[in-house]
């Protein structure tokens, strides 16, 4: 533990048990945290003039960037720390180190404060994971997102997109802290390695989308039209020029849905080129995940999808224009091909139905796969029969 | 983009210095990225068409990337020179890459020296490194996963400097392309031995001299359950086993986010309906 051993130095000057503080704390190291200090008063009535707190301390160490101050009237409240003390060893004392309270006498049987320490990280970590849901929390979290605390999307056409802090479960010891973009809805590691220790438990599921709820003007929406696009595609300009400069001259944003993100998405989705030329969907190597980036050009388009996740209007001619203008081409060749000629007179879907029924019959899905394709090959077999 | 001063360039240390201009370039710091072009490529004229006119002091600047500068060159033109050359490196740098001679990338890629992918769910694969445009002193690198298709910003701004023209549109898909036994897995831990998998690949052997061994068991990990037919890799539904990320309030998925990605996998269903028919029964 890094921090353990970082603690010692501070320790000696910050922590209030520590009979020297009273000595130090004339000298005041923040206007800020003064308030903190005066509201505990109460509780540690032998060090009113504390200038820093545990709570600013902890979140003022390396790689604790991403932590805001939980208040303490928040963490006195024992409703707020409900089932938390069968989670935390040591619990009374680590309270008592979170809060800044004078130990009792009797403390002194505890052999070494690092253990403490833990114990305290991990309280405080887990109150945090319930804090920052609440709207004291979500609002200290905001003005931490919009200074960049968190850093941005290191995904290229995110354009620099702000991302919040992420855990990937709510239980502690499991990962570290991930970062969650709004725009490509994808979690990444973060950049630095200082972040590597820090508990994703601590932030919670929950919470970086519960930000951008509650936030909505921070989060962008789901659809995403080429700004230069009047239909037409532009697809050798599309990678380099950038959305961001586009912005000033677009009307305002706005998203039908209320309840949706309000701000203007940056929608751009690589297009693999060789010597300027796309890559085929066709070739072995050809692109297979642009679906997990794009985004419809209208918010009516998500409609098209059903809550199963199939096509209402299953028509298997359609295809997105949105990411490959080359499909169409692809399939006029196939009409060019002798052999499905000869299949049927609907050349392509002929085939493409002949050959949905050996796939399904001979590929062993997994149980939901098959569910979900089985209405599919009902209503291809009934297009067979009409055809036959 | 690389605009360094001459200090800063002399801090390779004088041995390397002595040894030649590659190989102090190379061991620079910030250049970690490029690999090292064999001399007869650069001496091989044909190979540099065409950049005589976007380099400056063309002839002085391929002199002293291969050693042949005069000594009694004006110093005070050394700086400037030194830009050139660096340039003219990069350029010349782009093409190496895209020809046959991929061994020291390989090695570059096995290793992960241009990183690994940030996204959570690729699980460490290694990326390579890739240009938006072809043209000197627009754009600086990204990096490029297999795994997700997509293009990241270097972690470290030393890296973010470098020039993307350096390492062109086209290498990582030509690269793919060439040897889809490198293509990585859509899911599951990142496989090791996948990289390792090129080792045997020589410079101008080609794909076909493949093991077939390796790529039956390429292919069995990209199509589970695949119908047995034909001996080359189908990556027509590997989309179907890549994983996402479902961002979820108390357990509940978030409406718009979730129509967004039903949308989505519904595009990538129609994707992979196609690609099948085009695979043939």
């Amino acid at each position: 533990m890094s921090r353990r051993s970082q603690q010692q130095a501070p320790v000696d000057t910050n922590q209030p048990e520590v009979p020297e503080d009273e000595l130090l704390s004339a000298t005041g190291e923040g206007d800020e945290v003064m308030e903190e200090a005066e509201e505990q008063e109460g509780y540690t009535s032998s060090t009113p003039t504390s200038s820093l707190t545990w709570i600013s301390w902890f979140c003022s160490l390396p790689g604790h960037d991403y932590f805001c101050e939980v208040a303490e009237d928040f963490i006195e409240d024992d409703f707020n720390l409900t089932g938390l003390n069968a989670m935390v060893p040591f619990w009374k004392e680590a309270m008592e180190m979170v809060l800044d309270v004078e130990p009792d006498e009797d403390s002194a049987k505890i052999p070494d404060v690092s253990i403490v320490e833990a114990s305290a990280e991990l309280l405080y970590g887990l109150v945090h994971q319930r804090y920052v849901l609440t709207r004291a929390g979500l609002h200290a979290m905001a003005e931490k997102y919009e200074a960049g605390v968190f850093g941005s999307c290191p995904r290229v056409y995110c354009m620099g997109c702000n991302v919040v802090p992420c855990g990937r479960s709510d239980l502690p010891g499991l990962d570290t802290v991930k970062l969650f973009c709004p725009n490509c809805n994808d979690i990444y590691v973060p950049a630095s390695s200082r972040f590597q220790g820090v508990d994703g438990a601590f932030f919670g599921t929950t919470f970086a989308h519960l930000f951008f709820q509650t936030y909505r003007e921070l989060m962008p929406a789901p659809f995403w039209k080429h700004p230069s696009s009047s239909g037409s595609l532009s697809p050798s300009l599309s990678p380099r020029s950038v959305t961001g400069s586009n912005s000033s001259q677009q009307a305002p944003f706005v998203n039908p849905n209320p309840h949706g993100g309000q701000k203007r998405a940056a929608g751009k989705v690589y297009v693999p080129r060789i010597y300027g030329f796309k890559v085929s969907e066709r070739a072995k190597s050809g692109p297979r995940m642009q679906w997990m980036r794009i985004r419809p050009e209208s918010p009516e388009e998500l409609d098209e999808v059903d809550w199963r996740g199939r096509w209402i209007d299953d028509e298997e001619d359609q295809y997105d224009d949105g990411i490959d203008g080359e499909a169409e081409e692809d399939r006029r060749m196939e009409d060019f091909d002798p052999v499905r000629h000869a299949l049927s007179p609907m050349p392509y879907r002929g085939a493409h139905i002949l050959h949905r029924i050996t796939q399904t019959m001979m590929t062993t899905m997994t149980t939901t796969k098959r569910k979900k394709k089985r209405s599919r090959r009902r209503l291809l077999l009934e297009e067979v029969d009409v055809m036959l | 983009m690389l605009r360094r001063t001459v200090e800063d360039a002399s801090t390779g240390s004088d041995s390397d210095y002595s040894n030649s201009w590659i190989s102090w370039f190379l061991s620079s710091k910030g250049n970690e990225y490029f690999c090292e072009v064999e001399e007869d490529y650069i001496l091989d004229r044909f190979n540099l068409t065409g950049l005589n006119t976007e380099v400056q002091n063309y002839t002085q600047a391929l002199d002293l990337i291969t050693d042949n500068l005069d000594d009694d060159f004006q110093e005070e033109l050394r700086g400037s020179l030194d830009i050139q050359a660096r340039l003219l490196y990069g350029l010349i740098h782009a093409r190496w890459i895209v020809t046959c001679a991929w061994t020291g990338q390989d090695d570059k890629y096995k290793k992960a020296d241009f990183g690994r992918c940030p996204r959570v769910l690729c699980q460490g694969q290694p990326l390579l490194p890739i240009g938006l445009t072809d043209v000197p002193y627009e754009k600086s690198v990204k990096l490029y996963c297999g795994r997700c298709e997509d293009i990241y910003s270097p972690k470290s701004s030393r890296h973010g400097s470098i020039d993307g023209a350096y390492f062109g549109t086209s290498f990582p898909h030509l690269l793919y392309l060439v040897y889809p036994s490198l293509l990585p897995l859509k899911s599951g831990p990142t496989d090791p031995t996948r990289g390792a998998g090129a080792v045997g690949l020589v410079p101008g052997a080609g794909a076909t001299v493949d093991d077939p061994r390796r790529r039956g068991r390429a292919r069995e990990e990209l199509v589970e359950g695949s119908d047995g037919l034909g001996d080359t890799i189908n990556t027509a539904a590997v989309a179907l086993r890549a994983e996402r990320y479902r961002p979820r309030i108390f357990g509940f998925q978030v409406n718009e986010v979730a129509k967004l990605q039903r949308w989505q996998e519904a595009v990538r269903d129609r994707q992979v309906a196609r690609l099948e028919a085009l695979e043939g029964p």
